[in-house]
């Protein structure tokens, strides 16, 4: 009998602390994050394609030297230089990665000596078409980048 | 009779009934929100602004779907079956005082035609179930009849001790003794009999559990029937038993209010009545989406032993206990 009455009111005082909990859950601000309106900030070692890093004139510090070609493990990147007059280092004039191909190893990011790439944090990748993937032009990215950052 | 007594009954059921229709389709949308709430989430957002809308783009889908009735199925009580559920819920209106004033008829029996009403919707659910030739209708069928047997015996008992202490069935009567302040509702009758809270708590249970809500909402359990007894209904089929639904969670609420809450009449004595009876009403409603978001859904004996082995021995006991209060006071 004691039993039975001791189950009956802590259950029901069982009831009340979950009714309690859901309460306070209630008033507090909801975690949705409504995505296509506002995204989360990636997280610092995210990976996505690589991207030109640029110095203060908003030129790439790439060398061409190709290290990060001989480092890719599958061949996804082709470089071209060229040595411009009164300069003493090369500057990339085509820079362009095989996405289809890249694993996202990061041993180019890791070789590169003056710091030129670096992976990108774009997660909105989607196309329709294969051929989107097969050359990401960096030079081209890093125009339109500054173009957007004078506008 | 006046002449225009008739007139005025037919405005108040046009009323009931839409009331019925927008109270089910924006309960939905409180529903849906407060869940998202609950869950910490945000609820419906995209249709119109935070998702109001929402409820008018769902009908304009109910309506606009074919009405199936499945090979196999008992043709005319597949069909009977909604229109079995909503009468009886949009005539419970014609009886409920919202006010004072604004009431469609005060029956002297109105409680007893109140209960009549709403467990009219066992019925329904079960030639539902039965007649749509699907497993997961019949076994909610079962679960819908045999739940019947485990609440309907501790309300009745409750609705005694509350009868008792009223003396008249007429929900006007009932509302009126419990004018002035908040201490004068018969929740707070302790001097009558000191376990009224605990009456009003095992009337809560059983409406939760009459109106197929979760806890008790084995009839449809999702996750085990799909829709129990309204799985093979489309459209609008499926619509009017939705409706239904949500007014009978109304209907259960306003039971609540009017028993134990004071009906219209207000705690501090400013507004008029039917502000504080919908306020006291929805308050309740607001409970009942508290408490199916918060527990999980019982089995089947659970309902039954909490029934048997605790709902109706208390009950029984807080009306012999009022028995003897209103006897010796």
């Amino acid at each position: 009998m004691k039993n039975i009455f001791k189950e009956v009111v802590g259950g029901f005082y069982s009831l009340t602390v979950g009714m309690g909990i859901t309460l306070r859950e209630f008033f507090r601000k909801p975690v949705t994050v409504h995505y296509p309106r506002e995204s989360l900030k990636m997280p610092e070692r995210y990976r996505s394609h690589l991207i030109f890093t640029s110095d203060e004139n908003g030129a790439s510090t790439c060398i061409a030297c190709n290290l990060c070609v001989k480092a890719c493990p599958t061949d996804c990147i082709i470089v071209e230089g060229e040595k411009k007059e009164g300069e003493k280092r090369k500057s990339v004039t085509k820079y362009d990665l095989d996405f289809t191909r890249c694993s996202l190893c990061g041993a180019c990011v890791e070789v590169c000596p003056t710091d030129a790439i670096v992976f990108s944090k774009r997660y909105n990748l989607a196309a329709t078409d294969r051929q989107q993937f097969h050359i990401i032009d960096l030079c081209k990215d890093l125009e339109e980048r500054n173009k957007k950052k004078a506008r | 009779m006046t002449a225009a007594e008739p007139i005025r009954l037919l405005l108040f059921l046009v009323g009931a009934a839409t009331f019925v229709g927008l109270n089910a389709a924006y309960l939905v949308w409180v529903e849906r929100k407060g869940a998202g709430r609950f869950q910490r989430r945000a609820g419906p957002t995209e249709v119109g602004y935070a998702g109001l809308l929402q409820p008018i783009a769902d009908a304009g889908k109910l309506m606009s779907k074919q009405l199936i009735v499945p090979p196999g199925a008992d043709r005319m009580l597949f069909r009977l079956a909604p229109v079995m559920m909503m009468p009886p819920a949009i005539m419970a209106f014609a009886i409920l005082p919202f006010s004072e004033y604004l009431v469609g008829i005060d029956l002297n029996v109105g409680l007893i035609a109140l209960f009549a009403f709403s467990s009219f919707n066992v019925i329904a659910v079960m030639l539902a179930g039965w007649s749509s030739r699907n497993k997961y209708g019949i076994i909610s069928a079962a679960r819908v009849v045999s739940q019947n047997v485990a609440y309907e015996i501790p309300m009745m008992l409750v609705i005694i001790t509350i009868l008792m202490l009223a003396g008249t069935l007429s929900l006007t009567g009932i509302v009126d003794q419990q004018a002035g302040a908040f201490w004068n509702w018969n929740l707070f009758a302790l001097a009558s009999n000191p376990l009224m809270p605990v009456t009003f708590i095992i009337f809560f249970v059983c409406m939760l559990s009459e109106t197929n809500r979760a806890p008790f909402d084995m009839a449809e359990a999702e996750s085990e029937l799909v829709a129990g007894a309204y799985t093979e209904y489309a459209g609008m089929g499926f619509g009017v038993f939705f409706m239904a639904e949500y007014a009978n969670i109304v209907i259960g609420c306003a039971i609540a209010v009017i028993l134990f809450l004071g009906g219209w009449h207000s705690p501090v004595g400013v507004f008029p009545g039917v502000f504080w009876f919908l306020l006291k009403l929805y308050f309740m409603v607001f409970v009942v989406i508290w408490v199916r978001w918060t527990f999980p859904r019982t089995q089947f004996y659970g309902l039954l032993n909490l029934s048997w082995k605790i709902l109706i021995p208390i009950s029984i006991f807080t009306l012999l206990l009022s028995a003897v209060m209103i006897k010796l006071v």
